[in-house]
């Protein structure tokens, strides 16, 4: 159902955003009160509404709890909204930071930029991913163009494939040639929730505010843009600027949650999807639909990263590979 | 607007959309050479001609899809390329060649796009966009499928949603890059009649690139012929469509005759019968 679809002040038009809304401060209080100790509800909202330091469980709470959950709902609401724009706007049901190669781009500078440089300041961290992300996006568009047929989903798919592969083996090479440095970043590289990021917090944000702000505002046209771009000449838009906007956007997206959280695939190929089969294909709807089920999505996955093996916890990254590869495979079958 | 406008004052026609002297192609390769036409309004004007003659170059260089490398396309006097772009998608509407909407979009979410050129970030969905989509669906007879997937529908349905989708954009001027193509005789013969009533009765400017040449003879205000670039011939059907402009342009032989119902031209290929047939 579109906005357009629905009669004005109906119940259903705002009973499912605050419902939605609500599942997510759910999950969010749910996140936090799972762990090593089970700590209720009841004590989680006292920590974070009257947080007392000398009560042992509201120190673990908001030192440790908190960032992590925090952590989950701006990387899941980032890769969720840059995955539905990018789809949006290369038509490409597979399109996503990680499979086109963008979230291995933006580690690889991290990698190297944090093996060069000891002190590696946090506040140049995610320009520095930022970098990287566009490199590859640029690298990626490049081989894809050059290849017989033009940048078609396929083409796009396998060269970020193989920017993947080529970077992955890097990453690899310098972590053998170099190990205690990366016994640091070894975890991160799997897209790790895990807090050791609390210093890069700051400096990502304004960058996920940007382009959080930009998608919201692109949204209209990204809509009209995906009924292809003759279409959306005709219809008045501006289609040079609107993808430059978008690249914009993607790119500030994919950098703050790879400096928060490292490469987390997968993300932003299942939430769009899952998001489009409940609101149709009105971006102004996908768009702030896919940050709200990002953001829930990533909690309740990393909920299940810790509790799956407890007390052993699974890097959170893994398990969105686990989850999100088949439902690569089905859209492979079904829409490609 | 009178339909008869094109036949009482054929000097000069009223127009507002014309192609002066326009060149245009792909990279460095020119398509269209120096092509003239002045669009008469409130008419059907069909370009054809044969494949890669370049009317849907000249179609997408009169819409802005693509830029003219010479010459210019006035709108209302203007250039439409020098025009800001949303300012020219209120005045002309084009519904470009094998459309594709994304999976799952429904009937009336397409044809909301069209009000796209009128909204903006401050001024989003309004009475007057239902209201136009609503016309739009009605006029193009898709609102009974208004709830369903684009993609569940005929050939034919789904082409008519995408008529929907430029009517309710509500501009004077529409171009249609190959409308009918991989369409039924018989639904190429509906949508012709949509697309003559919506330029007879709502008085609006058509232009249609086709590829059927007796659906173009049959449905033309004005035909426009074109080979190799160039504009070979424009006319009223009646002088325009005769067997030796068909020899020039397709140097297809058929014999032109006047169909007995509606007395316009008819173009049947001219083939000698089998030596095997004739045996017999």
């Amino acid at each position: 159902m579109s906005v357009a679809a629905l009669p004005r002040g109906s119940l259903f038009a705002w009973a499912v955003p605050v419902a939605g809304v609500a599942a997510l401060l759910l999950a969010f209080g749910w996140h936090i009160s799972v762990g090593a100790k089970t700590i209720p509800l009841g004590t989680v909202m006292e920590a974070l509404v009257a947080y007392d330091a000398t009560n042992f469980d509201h120190v673990v709470i908001v030192d440790l709890r908190l960032p992590r959950a925090l952590f989950a709902v701006l990387v899941g609401a980032a890769l969720s909204v840059a995955g539905a724009l990018m789809q949006g706007v290369t038509r490409n049901p597979l399109a996503e930071p990680g499979i086109l190669g963008l979230l291995i781009g933006a580690s690889f500078a991290v990698v190297v930029f944090v093996g060069v440089f000891d002190l590696a300041p946090p506040a140049l961290i995610p320009l520095v991913a930022a970098i990287g992300a566009l490199a590859a996006a640029v690298t990626v568009w490049g081989i894809s163009t050059a290849a017989p047929g033009g940048a078609t989903p396929l083409t796009l798919v396998l060269a970020g494939a193989a920017i993947t592969a080529f970077l992955g083996a890097l990453i690899t090479a310098a972590n053998l040639l170099d190990e205690e440095t990366f016994e640091e970043l070894r975890v991160w590289l799997t897209g790790s929730l895990a807090g050791r990021r609390l210093d890069v917090l700051p400096w990502a944000l304004p960058w996920l505010a940007a382009g959080l702000v930009i998608a919201f505002g692109a949204a209209r046209q990204v809509t009209a843009l995906a009924m292809g771009e003759e279409t959306a000449v005709g219809l008045g838009m501006n289609v040079g600027r609107l993808k430059a906007l978008v690249l914009v956007s993607v790119i500030a997206l994919t950098a703050a949650s790879v400096a928060i959280a490292g490469p987390m695939g997968f993300v932003g190929l299942v939430v769009p999807h899952a998001v489009r089969l409940f609101v149709g294909q009105d971006y102004r709807l996908v768009v702030p639909w896919s940050a709200l089920a990002g953001a829930a999505y990533l909690l309740v996955v990393d909920i299940a990263a810790r509790m799956a093996l407890a007390p052993v916890e699974i890097s959170t990254g893994l398990v969105t590979a686990l989850l999100g590869a088949p439902i690569f495979v089905w859209l492979i079958r079904a829409r490609l | 607007m009178p339909t008869s406008a094109l036949r009482t004052s054929q000097v000069a026609p009223p127009s507002r959309l014309a192609a002066e002297d326009v060149s245009s192609g792909y990279g460095g390769k020119v398509i269209v050479r120096d092509v003239t036409l002045t669009v008469p309004d409130a008419a059907l004007t069909v370009l054809i001609g044969p494949n890669g003659c370049g009317k849907s170059t000249l179609l997408k260089t009169m819409a802005r899809v693509l830029p003219a490398s010479a010459g210019q396309v006035l709108l209302d006097g203007r250039p439409v390329h020098d025009t800001p772009t949303r300012n020219v998608a209120k005045r002309m509407a084009l519904l470009p060649q094998g459309p594709t909407a994304p999976e799952g979009l429904r009937v009336r979410e397409l044809v909301a796009q069209g009000r796209f050129p009128h909204q903006s970030l401050m001024r989003q969905w309004s009475r007057e966009d239902a209201r136009a989509v609503e016309a739009a669906m009605e006029a193009a007879d898709v609102a009974q499928f208004a709830g369903r997937p684009v993609s569940e529908l005929s050939g034919g349905q789904r082409q008519r949603c995408w008529v929907a989708m430029v009517l309710a954009q509500e501009t004077d001027i529409i171009l249609l890059d190959e409308p009918t193509t991989f369409l039924d005789l018989k639904v190429q013969v509906e949508l012709m009649k949509l697309l003559r009533r919506i330029a007879h009765e709502d008085g609006r400017t058509l232009v249609v690139v086709l590829h059927e040449l007796n659906v173009a003879a049959a449905f033309a205000d004005l035909l426009v012929m074109m080979k190799d670039g160039r504009l070979v011939s424009q006319g009223p059907v009646e002088t325009a469509f005769t067997a030796e402009a068909l020899a020039e342009v397709f140097g297809l032989e058929a014999s032109v005759v006047a169909d007995p119902v509606s007395g316009r031209p008819v173009c049947v290929p001219i083939v000698a019968p089998s030596l095997a047939v004739a045996a017999q």
